[in-house]
């Protein structure tokens, strides 16, 4: 989920404050699939990224589009006002109470040596890595994926060679937001998940995005864990409820001490 | 190193490195009271940098800086102008949903701190520069000549002892030009210093009572407009070495 | 315009006389989001520093006069300027932060945020003054304590506050403040090179605007006698706290009061149109629409419009 918003943000250095909310639609879009039409969310995360790649694209189309060029707070306020509006569609959609997704792999566990494991956050770790390797390759191997990387490093450069940028940013938005949807569905079987939950969502990924590095792939995907690690060890220290106070003293450090993050490039 | 008196500006050593660049380097030149200083050199030889760094934007790494007898090095750049030296931008810099008066009261409130006064102020600084029939249009709207005449006259309202001038005429027809020579000895007549970076040559020849060049960070050659226009050195910098022996046109 | 400003105030004085308590309630949060938005105004609309974590004011300013009436007995109306000034206090502090380590646009909004939730998750597990439970203070109606019977008296104070919240942001903007404030908006850098210091003033807007809103947090307390830390410290009520003066016209004097006319009626319709379900989120969509609405077609506000279809420029 992370490495969406670093997507977005590198590209088109638009901060996509709707991003958790995104995510949360992506988790209900899930829970639909699996409840409606009896598809796995291991399976139907694809169609989960795909919808929101339509999303990301349009609002990038027609919204952010508009304000690439505008000062940072206009868009700042615009994904602010889809964040709402986001949230609170899903709030009238579905209501406000916790969803859970029952998956045929919720109930399985396997050993690892002396530890538990529950199987269905095995395959929510293996297939999120293996998507991040999927996007790495992508944004390396692939033309397009180069176009958005230069389009990202110089976007006047690239306007030059004969770039179609705007289509390019599109893409960007739209497989940011593609990850995060499936973010949201490979997750859904592991967390319950409400419309107000988005914004949580959206200073998570936030906190890790900044702490790995705006704009960087492997910034993010470490970001990622590290904040993970730092969580849990807090859970444990402190308290469960004490958790999210790490992850926020350690954004607080991070923004005044090295905004640029551990892999970031800084913003001109 | 003490500071000689009756100097306004001395500048001993001064060297300032970006990553592998050294773009300014063992810089040293002092300016007397009344005078017009010209910085000249090719593209990229440090005359910006070193215009930061004496109005506090930039800290050099080594070497120092006495403005008026004071030592300038560290001093924030409101601090800087407060002391009485000013500077314009290179891009110029307006406000651009203030008016130009507006724009220039600013500059005014640093010396009266009743808008009432500021404006007043602002209101002859804004006449004196010729912008008087603007006064009240956004600033965003003028003509980049009348940008750069705003830019100065916003320095000018903060009544400096020395205003640093980073090209000025850079993209302003010979007319314009004109008009900023004849304003700019003025304000020197006035009693203001000035040290003047400026591509034109003709401009600073005529404005300039003493001329320092600058190549790739150094001082190169330090003299009177004559003396500096033909010297060999100057003539290598900007156009090459082959230029140096070549017989005259 | 003058007269006009006049005989506003004096309807808005006669009101109570004839609204029924609903409307009188819909008109205090009318006038005291306005004074939220007014005292956000100053550091976020005029010093252009936006901040999206001034919730984190209000529940300091709130839960400091709380605590104080209720375990020591003083007087809100004394505890309000304690709360204020503790607000002041921690507004200092990630002022200092923001503003020396040159924290801009984006980043700063992160930093506000992140302190709003650190004071929102400290308290929730701070049993002391009641964690997730939250924190009550009983109903007694004496004025001495700030508590009221009649629900116009609370009506007066709210309109109070806005008015005074207004007559200081206008002052501000007549003088230098106000003016260097614009300034350091439009343009931190030349702000510097004509002598301002943007540093202290960006400080100063940060003070000022912190402890209004911590001031404002004791009218919280004792209007809502609850105070819920994920609702007192938590992002939606620091978007309540920001949408207004956007929309209104943020930088403006007159720019919170417009927004919250608009946003506070649209909120209440809302609530009771999608009112059925029991969420009263549904007004948030509405929200959402308007800031994009806003942010592509009116990026200065309402209010500045409005004036520009009069056909004036504003007399500075």
């Amino acid at each position: 989920m992370a490495v969406g918003l670093t997507l977005i943000f590198g590209v088109m250095r638009v901060v996509n404050f709707a991003h958790g909310d995104m995510m949360v639609w992506g988790m209900y879009l899930a829970w639909m699939l699996a409840t409606r039409a009896g598809v796995d969310p291991y399976v139907g995360f694809i169609a989960c990224a795909a919808a929101l790649f339509a999303l990301g694209w349009v609002v990038q189309r027609l919204l952010v589009d508009r304000i690439v060029d505008a000062p940072h707070e206009m868009q700042i306020l615009l994904m602010l006002g889809v964040a709402l509006v986001l949230e609170n569609g899903a709030l009238v959609v579905f209501g406000p109470d916790p969803q859970r997704v029952r998956s045929p792999l919720r109930a399985a566990t396997i050993w690892f040596g002396p530890v538990f494991v529950d199987v269905a956050r095995l395959v929510t770790f293996a297939l999120a890595m293996a998507l991040t390797l999927a996007l790495y390759l992508f944004l390396t191997r692939t033309d397009l994926g180069r176009t958005m990387r230069a389009a990202a490093d110089n976007a006047y450069g690239a306007l030059v060679i004969g770039t179609d940028v705007r289509r390019v940013y599109a893409v960007a938005f739209g497989i940011g937001a593609a990850c995060v949807g499936a973010a949201g569905a490979l997750v859904s079987p592991i967390l319950p998940f409400q419309p107000a939950g988005g914004l949580s969502l959206s200073v998570a990924s936030f906190n890790i995005v900044i702490i790995g590095g705006m704009g960087s792939l492997p910034g993010a995907f470490l970001g990622g864990l590290l904040v993970s690690v730092a969580e849990s060890m807090g859970a444990v220290f402190l308290s469960p409820s004490m958790k999210e106070l790490v992850s926020f003293s350690l954004l607080i450090v991070i923004l005044l001490f090295r905004p640029a993050g551990l892999f970031g490039r800084t913003t001109t | 190193m003490s500071a000689c008196p009756g100097r306004l500006l001395e500048v001993s050593g001064i060297s300032k490195r970006f990553g592998g660049v050294q773009a300014v380097r063992d810089l040293s030149f002092d300016m007397g009271r009344g005078e017009v200083l010209g910085l000249i050199g090719p593209n990229g030889a440090g005359k910006t940098t070193a215009f930061n760094l004496l109005s506090g934007f930039l800290i050099p790494d080594a070497g120092e800086i006495h403005f008026d007898g004071r030592p300038i090095v560290g001093v924030k750049p409101h601090a800087i102008c407060r002391f009485g030296l000013a500077r314009t931008f290179q891009i110029v810099r307006p406000f651009p949903h203030l008016s130009v008066l507006e724009n220039v009261r600013i500059g005014a409130l640093a010396r009266h701190p009743r808008m009432a006064d500021a404006r007043g102020k602002a209101r002859a600084v804004i006449d004196q520069v010729g912008l008087g029939p603007r006064a009240d249009h956004a600033a965003a709207g003028l003509t980049l000549a009348e940008r750069k005449r705003l830019e100065l006259a916003r320095a000018l309202a903060t009544e400096p002892t020395l205003l640093l001038l980073d090209e000025v005429m850079a993209g302003l027809n010979p007319t314009e030009i004109e008009v900023l020579v004849v304003l700019i000895r003025g304000l020197n007549a006035a009693g203001v210093s000035i040290l003047l970076i400026e591509h034109n040559m003709r401009a600073v020849m005529t404005l300039s009572h003493r001329i320092v060049v600058l190549n790739f960070g150094e001082k190169i050659v330090e003299g009177e407009p004559a003396a500096v226009a033909n010297h060999p050195r100057v003539v290598e910098a900007y156009l090459g070495e082959e230029y140096v022996h070549a017989p005259a046109p | 315009m003058r007269w006009l400003a006049a005989a506003a105030l004096a309807i808005l004085l006669v009101l109570p006389a004839v609204l029924d308590s609903y409307a009188v309630t819909v008109f205090i949060f009318i006038f005291f989001y306005a004074f939220l938005g007014q005292a956000w105004n100053i550091v976020g609309g005029y010093a252009g520093q936006l901040s999206a974590g001034h919730a984190a004011f209000v529940g300091i300013g709130a839960y400091t006069s709380a605590v104080l009436s209720v375990q020591a007995g003083l007087t809100p109306w004394v505890g309000m300027f304690v709360g204020g000034v503790l607000s002041a206090a921690l507004g200092t502090v990630v002022g200092y932060l923001g503003f020396r380590f040159g924290l801009r646009g984006f980043y700063f909004v992160l930093l506000t945020v992140a302190f709003a939730e650190v004071c929102r998750i400290v308290t929730l597990n701070t049993d002391a003054v009641g964690g997730a439970l939250g924190y009550y203070i009983t109903f007694t109606g004496n004025p001495r304590q700030f508590q009221f019977q009649d629900n116009r008296a609370y009506y007066y104070i709210a309109l109070a506050l806005m008015l005074a919240a207004t007559g200081i942001v206008a002052g501000i903007e007549r003088r230098r403040f106000g003016a260097y404030l614009i300034a350091i908006r439009e343009d931190e850098g030349a702000c510097e090179a004509l002598g301002v210091n943007t540093f202290l003033y960006k400080m100063l807007a940060m003070v000022v605007s912190s402890f209004l809103t911590g001031v404002g947090g004791t009218f919280y307390a004792f209007y809502l006698f609850s105070l819920q830390p994920n609702a007192v410290f938590g992002i939606p009520l620091s978007v309540e706290i920001v949408i207004r003066p956007i929309v209104g016209g943020a930088g403006t004097v007159l720019g919170p009061i417009l927004g919250s006319f608009i946003l506070s009626p649209l909120a209440e319709l809302s609530r009771i149109y999608f009112g059925q379900g029991g969420w009263s989120g549904a007004h948030l969509i509405a929200y959402g629409l308007l800031l994009i609405a806003v942010v592509l077609f009116l990026p200065q506000g309402a209010y500045p419009a409005l004036r520009r279809l009069w056909g004036r420029m504003p007399a500075r």
